[in-house]
C-alpha cells in the first residue's frame, strides 16, 4: 500500500507529517519523492549512500550534417528547439528528452546524448527506517523522471508512506497516480483552504481516495472542518498549534521522538487509512 | 532598418503589449521605406517555450531591432545570437513606441529582464 502525503503548497507540515508516520510505525518505507526540495533527512539524519544516476536523453545537433531545414524545432511540442537563419539552439531545461527530433531529422544530423539529471540516495542499511529520496539537480524541470526513477525502488510487498512535492503540477501528479491513499495536509487559514481545494482536485481526478491532516489545528477557522464534514472527508488527525512540537520541529527533531502519545495517534491513523483505502480500492 | 514591436493588434495604432513571449502581434515597421506588416506571434498560443517560439519568428523576419517590455532568457538569448537590438519600455501604441524609439528614449537591454514562465500566468 502506498499512501502520498501532500499538500496544495509547501509550508503545510508536510514533510513533518509524512516523517512522524513513518517512525512512528515499524517495517515501513519512506520516500522523499520531493526531488526539488527533499527535507525528509533534515529531520532524520540517516547517513545516505548513492543508488542510482538519473539521467535524460537531449539531442546533440551535428553542425556539418544539419541542412537548417528546420524540422527538428517545428516537431519539439516543447519548445525546446529554436530554429535560427544560421543555426539550431537547443535549450535542455526544456527538452523532455522524446528524441523526437532526432527522429524527424531527414538529414540525420542529430545524435541523441545522454546527461545527468539527479540521483537517487538511500540511507545506509543498518538505520531502523527504509528511507530513500531523489534529488533533482538545480536547474534542471524534469522532476517527474527522478520521481520515477525512484518509485521503482518502492517495494510492493510492505506500505510506503511517500513524501509527495507541493502544489498540483505534473510531479504531484506522477507521485498520486500511483498512490492507494492520499493524506492532505493543511492549515485552517484561507490562503491554507484555497490550496487544500486545489490539491483536493487534483486527487479527485485521480480517484485517489483522501483524508486531511489539520496542521496548526486552532490557529484558524473552522472552515477546513466545515468542508470536509460536508462532503464526507475524514479528518484523520489534528496536530494542534503546540509549543513543545513548534520548538521539537525548529531543531529539526521529529516529534515522535520526544512526545510518545504521538506514536499511538499516527498507528491509529495509519489503521484508519488502511481501512479506508482497503474499503474503496480493495487494497491490502 | 526593420523595426519589430511586441502589440496586441496588427496595425501601428494598435496597443503594444510588453510581454515579448506572449504578445499577439510583431507589427515591423520600415521607417525608411514607410512599410507596415505584421506576423502572429507563434508564442502567444504555446504552453511552455513561448518566448523562444516569438524570438524565433522575429528572427525569422530579420529585423535589426526589437521594442518590448520584458524578455525572458531564452528568448534574449536566441535574439543576442541573432544580432537583434532589444530595447524595453515601450507604452501606449506601436506608433508611439516607435517615435519614443527614435527619440532615444529606450533602454537597450543589456541582458534578459523576466523570468522564464513570467508570462505564464496571463489568461
Ligand atoms: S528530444 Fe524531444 S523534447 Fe528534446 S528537443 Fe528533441 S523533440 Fe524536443
Ligand atoms: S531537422 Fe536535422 S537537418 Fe533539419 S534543422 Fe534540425 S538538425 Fe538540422
Amino acid at each position: 500500500m502506498k499512501i502520498a502525503i501532500a499538500s496544495g503548497k509547501g509550508g503545510t507540515g508536510k514533510t513533518t507529517v509524512a516523517v512522524n508516520l513513518a517512525l512512528a510505525l515499524e517495517d515501513v518505507q519512506l520516500f522523499d519523492c520531493d526531488v526539488e526540495e527533499p527535507n525528509c533527512n533534515l529531520f532524520l539524519g540517516f547517513e545516505l549512500e548513492p543508488v542510482e544516476e538519473v539521467t535524460c536523453l537531449f539531442p546533440e545537433i551535428n553542425p556539418d550534417k544539419c541542412t537548417l531545414c528546420g524540422d527538428c524545432a517545428d516537431f519539439c511540442r516543447y519548445n525546446a528547439l529554436a530554429a535560427l537563419p544560421k543555426k539550431i539552439l537547443l535549450f535542455p531545461s526544456l527538452c523532455h528528452g522524446c528524441g523526437g527530433c532526432s527522429f524527424v531529422c531527414p538529414a540525420g544530423a542529430i545524435e541523441e546524448k545522454s546527461r545527468s539529471i539527479g540521483i537517487i540516495e538511500k540511507a545506509s542499511s543498518d538505520t531502523p527506517l527504509t528511507f530513500f529520496h531523489g534529488i533533482l539537480n538545480i536547474g534542471e524541470a524534469m522532476a517527474t523522471l527522478v520521481i520515477r526513477s525512484l518509485q521503482r525502488h518502492i517495494d510492493e510487498s510492505r506500505p510506503a508512506i511517500i513524501d509527495s512535492p507541493p502544489g498540483t503540477a505534473c510531479p504531484v501528479l506522477a507521485v498520486l497516480g500511483c498512490a492507494d491513499y492520499c493524506v492532505l495536509v493543511t492549515e485552517s487559514t484561507p490562503f491554507g483552504f484555497h490550496d487544500f481545494l486545489l490539491a483536493l482536485e487534483v486527487a479527485r481526478a485521480l480517484k485517489v481516495p483522501v483524508g486531511v491532516v489539520l496542521n496548526r489545528d486552532g490557529l484558524g477557522d473552522s472552515r477546513v472542518e466545515d468542508f470536509c464534514r460536508a462532503e464526507g472527508i475524514p479528518i484523520l488527525l489534528r496536530i494542534p498549534n503546540d509549543r513543545m512540537i513548534a520548538r521539537l520541529y525548529s531543531e529539526g527533531i521529529p516529534f515522535v521522538k520526544e512526545m510518545p502519545e504521538w506514536k499511538e495517534k499516527f498507528e491509529e491513523m495509519f489503521e484508519t487509512i488502511k481501512a479506508l483505502a482497503c474499503k474503496s480500492t480493495g487494497v491490502q | 532598418m526593420k523595426i519589430c514591436i511586441s502589440a496586441c493588434g496588427k496595425d501601428p495604432d494598435s496597443e503594444v503589449d510588453p510581454q515579448f513571449g506572449r504578445c499577439n502581434y510583431f507589427v515591423i515597421i520600415d521607417p525608411e521605406i514607410g512599410s507596415v506588416t505584421s506576423i502572429i506571434n507563434p508564442g502567444s498560443e504555446a504552453s511552455g517555450g513561448a518566448g523562444i517560439r516569438a524570438a524565433e519568428a522575429v528572427v525569422g523576419a530579420e529585423v535589426d531591432t526589437l521594442l518590448t517590455g520584458s524578455v525572458g532568457p531564452n528568448a534574449f538569448s536566441i535574439l543576442s545570437e541573432a544580432g537583434i537590438e532589444t530595447h524595453s519600455g515601450i507604452k501606449g501604441t506601436v506608433a508611439f513606441a516607435l517615435r519614443e524609439y527614435q527619440s532615444g528614449k529606450l533602454a537597450l537591454l543589456e541582458n534578459s529582464n523576466a523570468s522564464t514562465h513570467s508570462g505564464m500566468n496571463k489568461s
